[in-house]
């Protein structure tokens, strides 16, 4: 009818839409600070290290918050750590998350004193919340793969970022 | 030495500042009164070798008179001995002279018991906070500190 067959993979266009290629590149290219507070961040360099091997999906520590995407509060917050965070946090480049690991992060865990804060939410936007005490690596993995469900889900993210209307967060 | 002979000597040279020897498994605890605190741990120090202050620490006696201790733990490298000194502090305007110049340890171990417990070191070259943040209110370690902070309600027990 007209339409030859194509002897190679296409001719170098792909159609999609502008969501799913900004959610897929943010998806699988997820950057985690490098930042850990207590026993999950234990937790937290075994799920990078070769046997779990963050890697593998995208996801590459980096030691600094002016490179990452994701924070992921591995630990007990102490109050006197609140502002250390906070500001590590607001240097991070938008769109950012935030994940709370283990119990601690959560909920203040099991230290419910003066000196812990009773989870990381009471100051900070949380998007995944992990439970363990610490978790697995493979608890720490689903979180990761729940976040980025979550940022698939999100619409007008590139139009949000150059100022046109606002990020419209579906349910993943 | 032995620790008789040490608690001996200790005697003769303080007798009015002892109130209380007890040896229990072994271990030498002497308390002593406060005002002289700098010189009975200079004489310690120079008289019998002890040049490690292992810790200093307060402990709260709540409900008695005088309320807080505090506790010298002291060791002797050479002949690896140790010895307990105490020294009662009272709850109005605790305060107890520092011994930041006899061992130079002493700095931060005043200053957590500072921190913690609220007892003052005079003339301690830097008597701050260490260990909560500098604009705490109030010293968490005591006995009459509410354990979840004064800004919350107090655990009340498992509700189920």
């Amino acid at each position: 009818m007209g339409v030859e067959q194509s002897k190679t993979l296409g001719s170098g266009f792909v159609t999609t839409s502008l969501d799913k290629l900004v959610n897929w590149s943010r998806a699988s290219s997820m950057w985690p600070l490098t930042f850990g507070l207590a026993c999950c961040a234990i937790e937290m360099m075994a799920t990078g290290a070769a046997r779990f091997d963050l890697d593998r999906m995208g996801i590459l520590f980096r030691a600094s918050p002016r490179q990452a995407d994701v924070i992921i509060i591995a630990g007990t917050v102490t109050k006197k750590m609140v502002p250390v965070i906070q500001t590590v946090y607001e240097q991070m480049p938008e769109p950012k998350y935030v994940i709370a690991m283990g119990a601690c992060a959560s909920s203040g865990g099991i230290f419910d004193t003066y000196s812990t804060v009773q989870g990381v939410d009471e100051f900070l936007p949380v998007d995944v919340y992990i439970p363990g005490c610490p978790p697995r690596p493979e608890g720490l993995l689903y979180g990761l793969m729940k976040l980025q469900d979550k940022i698939r889900a999100e619409r007008n993210t590139f139009g949000a970022a150059i100022g046109v209307g606002d990020v419209i967060h579906n349910k993943a | 030495m032995s620790d008789q002979a040490i608690v001996e000597k200790l005697k003769a040279k303080f007798s009015s500042e002892i109130l209380d020897v007890v040896e229990f498994r072994g271990e030498t605890t002497v308390t002593m009164k406060k005002e002289q605190i700098v010189d009975i741990c200079t004489f310690m120090r120079d008289d019998f070798g002890y040049n490690l202050l292992c810790d200093l620490c307060g402990v709260d006696y709540l409900g008695k008179s005088p309320r807080f201790m505090v506790v010298y733990n002291l060791y002797n490298i050479s002949t690896k001995q140790r010895i307990r000194i105490k020294a009662p502090v009272e709850e109005q305007d605790a305060n107890i002279d520092t011994v930041s110049t006899v061992w130079g340890t002493a700095n931060w171990h005043e200053r957590e018991c500072w921190d913690l417990m609220g007892i003052k070191f005079n003339n301690h070259p830097d008597l701050r906070r260490i260990l909560m943040p500098a604009d705490w209110e109030g010293h968490p370690l005591r006995k009459d500190y509410p354990l979840q902070g004064p800004d919350r309600e107090p655990y009340q027990g498992r509700l189920s």
